[in-house]
């Protein structure tokens, strides 16, 4: 593979920074990307003029956005796009073995998040009717209609939608996606080891007739973050705690942390834990591991340790292959510091007391390997004697969770904030208290995978709701 | 000025020899220096024969600025002459001080002689937005202005409450107090003709959100105090100044003096090169593990000032900046400083985590 270099684009016009961050191959450190870098000045001098571009995309019918969407999720997959206007152009293959290169996603899960992307971008209208609750989008064209007999009236909230990447799974992309479609430009800041989903997507779309107009993509620092969600009437922000906590009350700005996910079995069911384990293996190891959808945490009431036990054993059988083994289920760190500061974790939290890292028993070695000319960390499942636990509902970017025994009666008051629960249970009464808590964003009930996703069923926020406000309409009679 | 790396080494050498006579002697010298010489085990006065001598004393340590008394700063020959007194820009605690007669008007005298006519008239008037106060920058505007025939208003930046205010996490309090700055500027702008600006990157940047600087009749800008790599010099000259506007990035502290630019040209791809006003101060991009070598040309090292006039001797300051050490020009026939930014600033730039 050889070097390219990646462009700003600025609503239309690409631009090549003097400033620039080169993205490496982890295994062999070749450079593969000169990523520009676009100052927070440059950025905030832009961003004055995206009502102008917001109009441009406005014009644009709804199903025609809908009919670019569709094309572009074609292309996404499995056309070839310009990367600069150099002319450095990039197949479905490239984008893979690039996109592996840099992140450690072995190829299996880049095509299974492209997939995803694909799914996204062309189910449109399937995502639109989740996320205005059935509404006809059509409304959106002139901002007023009607909903099951009474009129209706949107207002955009904001003329762009500022998003700032992570770089730890392609398929995040896959949130903000839908803001072109409902006619508001993004501003894109990809993740330093991720810059090539977002551009492909964004290719994509400008391939698809989408106005250049509606789209920024700036590579920046932390400054050129800020001035993106400073700037942008609404945000995505995807981080660590430490990333969103400054942001946390800010209502323009939708935080997506930490999931800390996980999966709760009922009493009812405890007893045929056997029957659910693959639902818990594909829990925890899906997309290895990388996702704030993946569990972090498995309360259980009753037969904690032969299901940590169980779990480990099936995960054990998770080892590193090559990037390009169809075979792969495991990422391997880009960071080696980040893989280091997991593994020290992990440590510090068994050797405190009241957890035993189960795996063990089936691991042939130490948790960190290096293979394949990257840094991996083995599938861990770690039993917790109690929820207080540091690792109990601790979330780290590979197959990780605890296994803690909690009463089905207390499981609520101790699950915290939770991006998805799993609930196995036919236990109506348990289940009319998750449908009543406000702390799982995405409930699935049954014996369903918190990685598994229906894409009309938004998660951490509606995004249609953040970009439109609902007006009171009156109407006087022939008028 | 000299035309050649040799003769202009052959001057700096004389001069050298000169400035360190000078403040040792009995005649015209400086306690400080007079005193240190005694305890030195060495004799400047008869040893220092050039610039390389000079690598004989330690590196200047700036916390006696701090606390010396000025008298033993004042040079035989300025006794009784009453002095000013200059502060260095945005530090805590008590300020380094250094004691000034006329420096400050010679020096910038000196650097009009770099300025484009057309970019900076004569006569008109000159708007300085930034730190005033006990900074020797607010005294020397205004005299480069008089001495160019033009007059010079200012809006004043007080750089300490806003670095206390960004320690502090008040961010918002910091951005107001921008905001006020930028207000009064563009008042002025607004009912005053003002042909030049001198003022910082980020001031330049917020002023251009609320008018086109060009458009207000702005011909030429001097921008300087903080870090302006390639690509920020590039927005500033391309977009904040929309190519029409004259750009002089400048370097330069109460220590020093002005360094002034290499004009750019195309090859540069905007990477800024200063050179010093050599040879009444010296610059040299020194390796941080061992300040009497000199980083090979094009490598980054960190920035050692020495500052050679009648009122004030300051021999092998390290600044708290880093910079790449640049070839002699033609215009300036010794070594430049390029990219000059904070002391370990590569240091900070290297994992950023997962997100």
């Amino acid at each position: 593979m050889s070097t390219v270099n990646v462009p700003i684009l600025r609503f239309g016009r690409e631009y090549e920074s003097l400033d620039v961050n080169e993205v490496a191959g982890y295994a062999d450190g070749a450079v593969l990307a000169r990523v520009g870098q676009a100052n927070a000045g440059l950025i905030r001098r832009d961003l004055k003029r995206v009502g102008e571009h917001a109009r441009a995309l406005r014009e644009l019918p709804i199903v025609r956005l809908i009919e670019i969407c569709r094309e572009a999720g074609e292309l996404f997959l499995n056309g070839t796009l310009p990367l600069n206007d150099a002319g450095d152009e990039q197949s479905p293959g490239d984008y893979v073995a690039a996109l592996s290169a840099t992140s450690g996603l072995p190829h299996t899960l880049c095509r299974a998040n492209a997939r995803k992307i694909h799914t996204v971008l062309t189910g449109m209208p399937g995502i639109l009717f989740g996320l205005m609750r059935g509404m006809a989008p059509q409304v959106l064209d002139s901002g007023m209609g009607s909903s099951g007999g009474l009129p209706v009236c949107y207002a955009n909230a904001a003329d762009a939608l500022g998003v700032v990447l992570p770089s730890n799974s392609p398929g995040v992309n896959s949130i903000w996606m839908p803001s072109l479609a409902l006619k508001t430009p993004v501003v894109l800041k990809p993740g330093r080891e991720e810059p090539w989903t977002p551009l492909r997507i964004l290719r994509a779309f400008l391939a698809a007739g989408l106005p250049p107009e509606a789209v920024a993509y700036y590579p920046t620092d932390h400054e050129g973050a800020a001035t993106i969600l400073e700037v942008c009437g609404r945000s995505q922000l995807f981080g660590d705690e430490n990333t969103t906590r400054p942001y946390a009350n800010d209502p323009r700005v939708e935080i997506h942390g930490p999931g800390r996910s996980k999966v709760l079995l009922g009493a009812d069911e405890a007893d045929d834990w056997e029957e659910h384990l693959d639902v818990l293996v594909a829990s925890v190891a899906d997309n290895g591991g990388r996702s704030c959808i993946n569990a972090s945490s498995i309360f259980v009431p009753a037969h904690a340790d032969e299901i940590a036990d169980a779990l480990a054993r099936r995960l054990s059988e998770i080892v590193p292959r090559a990037p390009d083994d169809e075979g792969a289920k495991l990422a391997a760190f880009a960071n080696p510091k980040m893989a280091a500061f997991i593994e020290a974790s992990i440590e510090n939290g068994v050797a405190g007391g009241g957890a035993e890292e189960v795996t063990s028993r089936y691991r042939d070695g130490e948790r960190a390997v290096e293979a394949f000319g990257g840094n991996y960390l083995l599938p861990t499942v770690v039993r917790c004697a109690s929820v207080e636990h540091p690792l109990a509902n601790t979330e780290f970017l590979f197959p990780f969770t605890s296994v803690v025994e909690v009463p089905q009666d207390e499981m609520l008051a101790r699950i915290g904030p939770t991006l998805v629960a799993s609930a196995i249970t036919r236990d109506e009464a348990f289940r009319e208290a998750l449908v009543a808590s406000p702390l799982i964003d995405r409930l699935n009930l049954g014996a369903v995978a918190t990685s598994h996703v229906e894409w009309d069923q938004p998660h951490e926020g509606n995004l249609f709701e953040a970009l439109y406000k609902r007006r009171a309409i009156q109407r006087a009679l022939d008028w | 000025m000299t035309d050649s790396p040799q003769a202009a080494a052959e001057a700096l050498d004389a001069h050298a020899r000169e400035i360190v006579r000078w403040h040792f002697s009995p005649d015209t010298g400086t306690p400080r220096w007079i005193d240190w010489a005694r305890d030195a085990g060495w004799d400047p006065l008869e040893e220092v024969k050039g610039f390389a001598d000079l690598l004989r004393f330690p590196n200047f340590d700036g916390e006696i600025l701090r606390d010396e008394p000025h008298e033993r700063w004042i040079p035989r020959a300025y006794q009784d002459r009453p002095f000013r007194i200059f502060e260095t820009g945005g530090t805590t605690g008590m300020p380094k001080q250094r004691i000034s007669w006329e420096d400050y008007k010679i020096d910038y005298e000196q650097f009009s002689e770099t300025l484009d006519d057309e970019a900076f008239p004569r006569g008109g008037y000159w708007l300085m937005i930034g730190p005033t106060g006990p900074r020797r920058l607010r005294l020397a505007i205004e005299h480069l202005a008089n001495h160019r025939g033009s007059s010079c208003y200012f809006v004043d930046l007080d750089p300490r409450w806003v670095k206390k205010l960004i320690r502090e996490g008040q961010g918002p309090q910091a951005k107001a107090y921008m905001e006020h700055v930028i207000d009064q500027a563009v008042q002025i702008l607004d009912k005053r003709e003002i042909s030049v600006l001198f003022t910082t990157p980020r001031l330049l940047e917020a002023l251009s959100e609320r008018l086109s600087i060009a458009d207000a009749g702005v011909k030429g800008v001097f921008c300087g105090g903080t870090t302006m790599d390639p690509q920020t010099t590039r927005f500033l000259v391309e977009e904040v100044l929309e190519g029409r506007v004259g750009f002089v990035p400048t370097y330069g502290n109460t220590l020093m003096g002005l360094a002034a630019h290499k004009p750019l040209t195309p090859e540069d791809k905007f990477s800024i090169t200063y050179y010093a006003p050599q040879p009444r101060a010296v610059l040299r991009v020194v390796d941080p593990e061992d300040s009497t070598k000199l980083v090979d040309y094009d490598a980054f090292g960190r920035v050692e000032l020495t500052t050679l006039t009648q009122e004030f001797f300051l021999p092998r300051f390290l600044e708290r900046d880093e910079g790449v050490r640049r070839r002699p020009c033609d215009l300036y026939p010794w070594d430049g400083v390029g990219e000059v930014r904070p002391f370990g600033a590569s240091e900070q730039k290297i994992v950023e985590g997962v997100y």
